[in-house]
């Protein structure tokens, strides 16, 4: 059984190998991509929401503050709440449809549908992140002058970053399977290989052996690229002191000296010996 | 007569209908060294938040220079540049190095060019005897030297007024020392306008040039060191400093 399994994925192999390379590099750039931009959509969407609107502003900037901020709880929640493949159905034959837009570029319509989606998750995910800092580094970046979008450019989204990274990953090994749902407007990704190839050849089980293993081949490799990429971010784990420290007293030499002492200390048997 | 810095013009600040504050005025002259004491819940941090902006007034002005900047007409952004705060908690950035933590403020606010940023900051960070620590992050130094760095990060801004929120309550005692004693030299060798929220009351006796006392939201008895500290006027502020002092 096994023998015909292998000799099977052989024959396919050596027919459409580099058809099914060519499906898990446009896998790979489709998810790739949308995840970076679904971030920047959650980051920007992040700093809007977080905007501080106290009692005190005018009421043209409340209004307007108001607006957005159900603008993005729209966003959110329509493409949180419907199924991926329908929006990519959804924005491909809806923008001819009422706008007479038609995309030439299957590319530019697939990068559009998943960034979207993943930038509405992420959202989300950057919203917690945020709560989830110290309101201490909101003040002291207040403190020294610095104004809402520098306050979250330098200090809070650094921060927010490596807190939610752990979810950049999860939805980015998210993508890379659920990307496979872009064939529905003819996005010819990994997935969609095995549907052509095994309809050309009838060799369903085969193909499929293949699909789950280069799926999960990828996930492992972007799970593992990811820790070493939270590990960078956490800085390095030491750091070289530049001289001494002049203020702090070293432990042991001044308050509490040992019985021998050492010769710079006013209480050893040395320093007494060198007066006397 | 010197020059008034801050003026406070009945300031008063209530949360829901607690009154936290109520009806503060005084005036911080260029120089001075201004103590803030009481008991704990008596208003001062938050005098010294809503100095900052850190809160909003409920009623009441202050005034910078002359300037009123609690009602939003000047941009706030450019007067905390100007009035320099150390935290209890210290809130470093914690994303950044301590030499970082220096510079940001120079570099994005006052837009001062990185090597001069870098100068000024190895300049403050000399001074609280932090330099050898420029590669470190806030979480791998001690809570003294925390603290230090966070007077010099306050310092590289070149404040016109230095606001201090309990910066040594956070501390372990053997630390309080070399924060105090960066603040002492401040005040004295650097004639470092200050105003400063603390319960130590040796540094608020020595260091001061003046004593305010509050207790319930409201400035009790205010003067000299000397005074308070040796003849109060006030019986509450007689009970209070027996109280501390004995300790």
């Amino acid at each position: 059984m096994f023998a015909q399994l292998l000799s099977d994925i052989g024959s396919l192999w050596a027919k459409y190998g580099t058809v099914y390379l060519n499906g898990i590099a446009n896998t790979l750039i489709l998810a790739t991509v949308s995840t970076l931009i679904g971030c920047v959509i959650g980051f920007f969407c992040g700093i809007l929401q977080t905007i501080p609107c106290g009692p005190g502003e005018n009421i043209v900037k409340r209004v307007l503050l108001k607006v957005l901020r159900i603008i993005i709880r729209a966003y959110v929640e329509i493409f949180r709440g419907t199924p991926m493949i329908l929006q990519a159905v959804f924005i491909y034959y809806g923008m001819p449809y009422f706008f007479g837009i038609s995309f030439k570029d299957i590319w530019t319509v697939s990068i559009i549908v998943v960034s979207i989606n993943t930038g509405a998750y992420m959202a989300e995910s950057v919203r917690g992140g945020i709560m989830s800092i110290d309101s201490g580094q909101f003040e002291g970046a207040k403190a020294i002058g610095m104004n809402h979008w520098q306050t979250m450019l330098y200090i809070i989204l650094p921060q927010t970053l490596r807190n939610i990274m752990p979810q950049i990953g999860n939805n980015y090994i998210i993508n890379v399977k659920d990307t496979s749902v872009m064939f529905i407007i003819g996005f010819s990704d990994f997935f969609a290989v095995h549907k052509m190839v095994s309809g050309a050849v009838f060799k369903y089980f085969p193909s499929a052996f293949m699909e789950m293993g280069g799926y999960l081949c990828l996930t492992l490799l972007a799970s593992f690229l990811l820790r070493r990429l939270e590990k960078k971010l956490a800085g390095k784990s030491n750091y070289e002191l530049v001289n001494t420290d002049q203020l702090v007293m070293t432990a042991g030499t001044y308050q509490y000296p040992s019985d021998a002492g050492a010769p710079f200390d006013e209480s050893s048997r040395e320093y007494k010996g060198e007066n006397q | 007569m010197s020059e008034h810095i801050l003026e406070i013009r009945h300031l008063s600040k209530t949360f829901g209908t607690h009154a936290v504050l109520k009806d503060i005025d005084f005036t911080v002259n260029k120089g001075d060294v201004t103590t803030i004491i009481g008991a704990s819940g008596s208003g001062k941090s938050t005098l010294l938040r809503c100095i900052n902006l850190l809160e909003t007034l409920t009623t009441g002005e202050i005034l910078f220079h002359g300037q009123d900047v609690s009602k939003g007409k000047i941009n706030s952004s450019a007067y905390r540049a100007k009035v320099g705060m150390v935290f209890q908690s210290f809130n470093l950035f914690n994303n950044l190095t301590v030499l970082s933590n220096c510079m940001i403020g120079q570099q994005k606010v006052l837009k001062i060019p990185a090597d001069e940023a870098k100068k000024r900051a190895l300049h403050y960070l000399n001074k609280v005897g932090m330099a050898p620590y420029i590669n470190a992050r806030p979480d791998q130094i001690s809570g003294g030297q925390k603290q230090r760095v966070a007077i010099a990060r306050a310092l590289a801004m070149e404040p016109e007024v230095l606001l201090f929120d309990e910066p040594t309550s956070a501390l372990d005692p053997e630390m309080v020392g070399e924060v105090l004693d960066v603040m002492k030299s401040l005040a004295t060798k650097d004639n470092m306008t200050m105003l400063v929220v603390t319960h130590e009351m040796s540094f608020a006796r020595e260091v001061s040039t003046h004593v305010v006392y509050m207790a319930d939201g409201i400035i009790e008895e205010e003067g000299k060191p000397e005074k308070i500290f040796t003849n109060p006027e006030n019986q509450r502020t007689r009970d209070f400093l027996k109280r501390i002092l004995n300790e």
